[in-house]
């Protein structure tokens, strides 16, 4: 068994009481959520926290819901509940495509929205759904709250924009009729991180792409994004031909890494392919032709 | 998916629920590391970074002044003892714990033993060892080369050759190639994995410094070959050491050999004068304990044009790791991989096999390969399709064509195997109809037709298990024989000791069948004892699907024994000639007057009894027998695989399986077709996930279940199974052995399906969606090596 360093626990009672902790313990603590990337990286000791602050007693945390136009998913929404949420699924069915694949049911019964973005692990799959969706994250630290958008939330692999003495609180993503979205995955096995995967949010006015957003996970894109094939496609017809372009674009200006998921030019093929077929099937839940 | 009605117990064979169940899915399992003793110590390793590095020093100092820490023992500890080294199960010698260099990551170099478990893990980083970095030796195909780094310089090495081993008649076989119209030839590796059992690998080491005696709990396959092994390498008298092996989580050749923490918690144990725990984590066991397979093939298949297979030749390099430490029978270094001929009538066959040294960890036979007939059947099997791709011939067709005859048994093969009975025609038959065989090639058709990709794989196997005949197989100069103790209490009930081991295969149930079935008695008036070196018979374990073949047949064999014993005992109650008396159901019965018979209970209680016996005829109810196999048995399986393949992402989905077995008769139906279910599993992680790829400086690629793939539900079929029955006939009760059979047989039927799918004549498993795509572009990966 694999065991962790000794460690100090805090169990917070509020968001305030939270930030209060962090900044009691300082950079060296960690907030505990789900705790599914955390704790084995503790028990493999590449994470060596001298103090957890278990903030899984929020539950103010851990709604969803429509308000002002928005979906709000609190940080602490689990996997599990994203994936049964009614309200997240008929407006975004691309959450149910990417929590489907997301681990395994243990890891989506604990997990956390939250948790998974925080953790930036670059081949996590809610970046780019969030991404693809143009989210906006809501932080909270001392001087109050601040939103930040889900494209500038990134600064690096295992890097976020959440100061130390900051909590994630709160995900909203904007509801807006005409809209079909979907996921695309990768995997070399259920429950296996993506050898590449791709969401696309599709806004169509008649046969006419209004908006768009893609993400793109594991390939090394830019703030998992593909804003180059988003231009392409905003204004255009919404058709095969040009979801292939789209597709194409996004895997010219990727930079994917070779691993043992697979060599660069299977994941820059991925990611053309992936964009493509979530467009295709964005598109076709946009006309209602797709549940 | 078949499945066997398993309610009522049967007196005998037959589909029963297994004994051990009721325990086990109420969580009451016993394992190693559920194990408490009275002041138990706990231990943990520090390993290398490096593949290969000399040990400039080593400074504990830091460690040993942890105040939970009670010993830090070095290799320099053990060199003083005389323990630095320990033989392997192939003539080489292995570091405990590394003197001069480290020769693959994750050697062992210090073991330091505390309180508990964090304190032990926490003093590993407070040991300063300091490395001279060496080029590693990591591509195989490389190790020979005149500047490749040596790896065994401790055994005055100037090469990393370890030997040359050939088997079959070469002039013959090269004289059948150069009159063959056809030859196919193709390189294939079949890639290093990992057994990964779900429970770790782990020891308790006690020695009672007043008894003198050395208790060992431990994950052993094969308790009594380590309770030998001990007292060859401790010094420690044979008798002063008991091995018990509790519960094991999954064996897979995985728990046959010594590892080096056990005999440092061993040393731990006398050092402290306390019990010391040492269980491995999920990366140390996939680390350093004994992968399976990593063998470099370059196989050829000859045949006349109308075809009529001939004959096969291969050259294999076997990567052995930094110590050849194979488990297999001593006088063949590479296993039984001389089996490749197959299920084929061939002329002649042949095969010169070079292992090297590499910096990687030692091993090589282990996950449920027969002992090396897993690549033998993949090779065979792969050369079969390729040759019918080359020639554009029917795989199934071309199978069914050169199958050994049923008339021809028992068949002598080129390579020299005698191969007890079967009906392979029939075998194959039973898969192709239950496949839907020409069917599914017509769907292919139209599914190609509009730009679908599927393939339809078949494989056909030939298993050689239950190791072995004395004069032909040892491990360590210990004969593969195995005994059995019965003993029938005075009431009725049984108990039954046995040297092999349990890892999950059901012998708690099975065993007790055979006695129940010889005698006549109800499978759960029978205790099956097993795992204590005190209390059963030796015998070298469970592995190599040999429990069955040689344990099961010592099984029978004492429970007719004792069958004997009753008959005496009843001729002296009933006041009979033992001759007049005949066995029913349980019961002697006088011939001609059945009113006049004693059960089993009323034998044994009068076995124990005052009751006058015949002369010269001891009481009590009880056997012993060891069994010497006279043969190997060979089981063998038909097996068609059903593949969709995305063309856009190489994603592979395993739609349909069908497996037809053919292990003899079948103890319990149930019990078998769970061991099939599991190795078809394996075989699909084999085939399209699992494999240990190392990095040019030798680092592990696969050290966690997030970099090392098993298989799950979801890549798995609902499996279809068939049987055919031949049975053994040299084994008492007509079994063969099946625990290995669909490891074997079921990785060649997936591949040849996807390979068939996607219209590519060979690509090396895995065959993830990466190297599916890379096949379609002719481009196929280099499985063993980190991907560029």
């Amino acid at each position: 068994m694999q065991v962790p360093a000794q460690f100090e626990y805090e169990r917070a009672t509020s968001v305030a009481h939270a930030v209060a902790l962090l900044q009691r313990y300082g950079p060296e603590s960690r907030l505990l959520a789900g705790g599914h990337s955390l704790i084995p990286m503790m028990k493999l000791r590449l994470a060596n926290p001298e103090t957890l602050i278990d903030i899984n007693g929020l539950d103010e945390l851990r709604t969803i819901s429509l308000e002002g136009g928005e979906l709000r998913l609190g940080a602490l929404v689990r996997h599990a509940e994203l994936m049964a949420s009614a309200v997240a699924g008929e407006h975004f069915p691309m959450f149910r495509d990417a929590e489907r694949v997301i681990a395994d049911p243990v890891v989506r019964n604990r997990g956390t929205v939250g948790g998974s973005l925080c953790q930036a692990d670059p081949n996590e799959d809610l970046s780019a759904v969030f991404t693809a969706l143009r989210a906006v994250a809501v932080i909270e630290g001392v001087d109050g709250r601040r939103t930040v958008p889900v494209r500038e939330f990134h600064v690096g692999p295992y890097q976020t924009v959440v100061g130390d003495t900051e909590i994630l609180v709160e995900i909203r993503v904007s509801v807006r009729p005409g809209g079909g979205s979907a996921y695309t995955k990768v995997e070399r096995r259920a429950g296996d991180w993506a050898v590449a995967a791709a969401g696309a949010a599709l806004w169509l006015e008649g046969e006419r792409v209004a908006d768009v957003g893609l993400g793109l996970t594991a390939v090394g894109a830019d703030h998992f994004g593909a804003p180059q094939a988003e231009e392409f496609l905003r204004g255009a017809p919404a058709t095969e031909e040009n979801f292939a372009e789209a597709g194409r674009i996004a895997a010219e200006h990727c930079r994917p890494v070779a691993d043992q998921r697979g060599p660069e030019d299977y994941k820059r093929h991925l990611a053309g392919e992936l964009t493509a077929r979530s467009l295709r099937r964005a598109a076709a839940r946009a006309r209602g032709r797709e549940a | 998916m078949t499945t066997h009605a398993a309610a009522s117990t049967p007196l005998g064979f037959g589909s029963m629920r297994r004994k051990e169940d009721a325990r086990f899915l109420r969580g009451a399992g016993r394992y190693l590391d559920d194990i408490v003793l009275p002041g138990m110590l706990h231990a943990a390793i520090l390993r290398s970074p490096y593949a290969h590095a000399r040990i400039v020093s080593v400074d504990t100092s830091a460690a040993e002044a942890h105040p939970k820490v009670e010993a830090v023992i070095t290799g320099e500890t053990l060199a003083g003892l005389g323990l630095a080294w320990m033989p392997t199960l192939s003539h080489d010698v292995q570091a405990v714990l590394a003197t001069d260099k480290v020769r693959f990551q994750g050697q062992e170099v210090a073991f330091v033993v505390a309180e508990d478990r964090y304190a032990a893990r926490d003093a590993l980083g407070l040991i300063e060892v300091e490395y001279e970095p060496l080029p590693a030796v990591v591509d195989a195909t490389h190790a020979l080369d005149p500047d490749a780094p040596v790896i065994r310089d401790d055994l005055h090495r100037t090469d990393n050759h370890i030997f040359d081993w050939e088997a079959g008649d070469a002039a013959a076989t090269d004289e059948v190639f150069s009159r063959a119209d056809v030859v196919a030839e193709c390189d294939l590796l079949y890639p290093r994995s990992h057994p990964a059992p779900m429970e770790t690998c782990g020891s308790i080491a006690s020695m009672d410094p007043v008894s003198g005696k050395l208790t060992v709990h431990t994950t052993t396959q094969a308790p009594h070959a380590h309770r030998t092994v001990y007292a060859l390498v401790a010094g420690i008298p044979e008798h002063k050491i008991q091995v018990i092996a509790p519960d094991i989580g999954g064996g897979f050749g995985n728990k046959v050999g010594i590892y080096p923490g056990y005999v440092c918690a061993v040393v731990g144990s006398i050092v402290t004068g306390r019990p010391v725990k040492w269980v491995e984590d999920r990366s140390e066991n996939l680390m350093s304990t004994s992968f399976a397979r990593d063998y470099h093939m370059h196989g050829e298949i000859a045949a006349t044009k109308d075809g009529t297979l001939l004959g096969v030749r291969v050259k294999v390099l076997a990567d052995h790791g930094a110590f050849n430490g194979t488990a297999q029978p001593s006088k063949l270094p590479a296993g039984l991989f001389h089996v490749f001929s197959g299920s084929y009538d061939l002329r002649a066959a042949h095969c010169s096999v070079t292992g090297v040294y590499t910096n990687k960890c030692p091993g090589g036979v282990a996950y449920a390969c027969s002992f090396r007939i897993t690549e033998a059947v993949y090779l065979i099997e792969r050369l079969v399709d390729v040759l019918a791709r080359d020639q554009g011939w029917d795989p199934a067709e071309l199978r069914m064509k050169n199958l050994i005859r049923p008339e021809q048994f028992p068949y002598r093969t080129a390579l020299g195997w005698e191969y007890d009975s079967g009906n392979y025609p029939k075998t194959l038959r039973t898969a192709l109809d239950l496949a839907g065989y020409a069917e599914l090639r017509r769907e292919q058709a139209e599914k190609r037709a509009r730009g679908e990709l599927m393939g339809i794989g078949v494989s056909f196997f030939t298993e050689a298990v239950g190791a072995g005949p004395r004069k032909h197989m040892d491990i360590l100069g210990l004969g593969m024989a195995d005994g059995a103790e019965l003993r029938v209490h005075p009431t009725g009930k049984a108990v039954l000791r046995l040297s092999c081991m349990t890892q999950g295969q059901g012998h708690q149930t099975t065993f007790a069948q055979i006695v129940a079935e010889e005698l006549g008695i109800s499978p759960d008036d029978v205790e099956v004892v097993q795992g204590d070196t005190d209390q059963t018979p030796f015998g070298l374990g469970t592995y190599g699907s040999r429990s069955t073949p040689v344990s099961g047949a010592a099984t029978a064999l004492v429970a007719r024994k004792v069958r004997e014993r009753a008959r005496i005992v009843a001729s002296a109650m009933l006041e009979v000639a033992p001759s007049d008396l005949e066995f029913v159901k349980g019961r002697f019965e006088v011939r001609g007057d059945p009113a006049a018979s004693a059960s089993m209970a009323e034998i044994a209680m009068a076995a124990h009894s005052a009751l006058e016996l015949p002369e010269g005829v001891e009481g009590h109810l009880d056997a012993t027998c060891v069994y010497n196999p006279p043969n190997l048995t060979y089981p063998c399986g038909a097996y068609v695989c059903v593949v969709d393949v995305d063309p856009g992402t190489g994603q592979v989905t395993v739609r349909r399986f069908v497996a037809v077995d053919d292990c003899g008769v079948r103890i319990n139906p149930m019990v078998v077709e769970g061991q099939i279910h599991g190795g078809l599993a394996d075989g699909i992680g084999m085939a399209l996930m699992e494999a240990l790829a190392f990095d040019p400086d030798g680092n592990h690629l696969g050290a966690s279940f997030m970099d090392y793939l098993l298989p799950t539900a979801l890549e798995c079929p609902s499996w279809e199974l068939g049987e055919t029955v031949t049975p053994s006939p040299h084994h008492p009760i007509g079994a063969k052995g099946v625990g290995e059979s669909a490891t074997v047989g079921s990785p060649p039927a997936v591949v040849n399906a996807v390979l068939d799918a996607i219209g590519v004549r060979h690509a090396d498993m895995p065959l993830t969606p990466a190297q599916v795509w890379r096949a379609m572009q002719g481009r196929p990966l280099r499985t063993d090596l980190s991907v560029t």
